[in-house]
């Protein structure tokens, strides 16, 4: 079971909160201070485009958000529950209408976690990121 | 920490002062002043990101955005921004080759003037 898990409606007004959620966990599972940006960068961009994803095929569904603190790793992963959306390819009035296209949401979460594994499954993506750490604070 | 946006004309260059959080909820507040600001034929532009705490792909997209529309009138948008975790964002996307980056408001108003 994950450390912490999240759900939120797929808003863009929620993503600044699931940065947040995960960059406080990260901290206190040990992730050190100099890659924290990097954490809430690419839990932003995942939730982001799992936000666009939600909005065209299903808004009536939460994104969700895993939170687990492995041995040595902090792991995040970002599930949606909509079809396989390219990156940036909302539509002209969806949230994502300004984001620059080629998926460059995803080459910013793999230039900036240490690991990255994206699934897709019928039901959805799963992008899973991780980070070393030092294990929680006492 | 929302999105603050304030701009101010100098040395013939306006200036867009851009503080907090630019992300997929708040980039369009930006989008739109920078649409804005074109319509009005301000097309030498200069965004200064020094208190800029947040940026993701979608504020990168505003910003190319931004870039494209001034270049259609042969104009220029240029970066003032010293801070390394934004600074990362541009390097891992490519972006610092495509935009004058500077320390300072004064250095991008000179370099842009030299270009003149």
């Amino acid at each position: 079971m994950a450390t912490v898990e999240l759900s939120f409606t797929a808003l863009p007004a929620h993503i600044r909160t699931a940065r947040l959620v995960a960059t406080a966990v990260a901290r206190r599972s040990g992730v050190d201070e100099s890659l924290l940006d990097e954490v809430r960068i690419a839990v932003g961009e995942a939730c982001s485009r799992a936000v666009a994803g939600h909005q065209r095929h299903c808004p009536g569904e939460p994104v969700r958000l895993a939170l687990t603190d492995l041995v040595g790793r902090f792991e995040v992963e970002v599930t949606d529950t909509s079809a396989p959306v390219a990156d940036g390819q909302s539509g002209a009035d969806g949230p994502a209408a300004t984001a620059l296209p080629d998926g460059l949401g995803i080459a910013v979460i793999a230039g900036l976690a240490d690991e990255v594994q994206i699934s897709e499954t019928d039901l959805g993506t799963s992008i899973r990121m991780s980070w070393p750490s030092s294990g929680p604070s006492r | 920490m929302d999105l603050k946006l304030d701009h101010y004309s100098k040395d013939g260059i306006e200036v867009v002062d851009v503080e907090g959080e630019i992300d997929v909820y708040t980039a369009p507040r930006l989008r739109e002043l920078l649409i804005e600001l074109v319509n009005n034929r301000f097309y030498q532009l200069v965004v200064n990101m020094e208190k800029v705490e947040f940026l993701d792909s979608t504020g990168l997209g505003v910003l190319v955005g931004g870039l494209k529309r001034v270049r259609a009138h042969d104009g220029s948008l240029d970066l003032v921004c010293t801070q390394e975790r934004i600074l990362k964002i541009f390097r891992i996307t490519g972006l610092t080759k495509v935009f004058g980056i500077h320390d300072t408001i004064d250095e991008a108003i000179a370099a842009r003037r030299s270009e003149k």
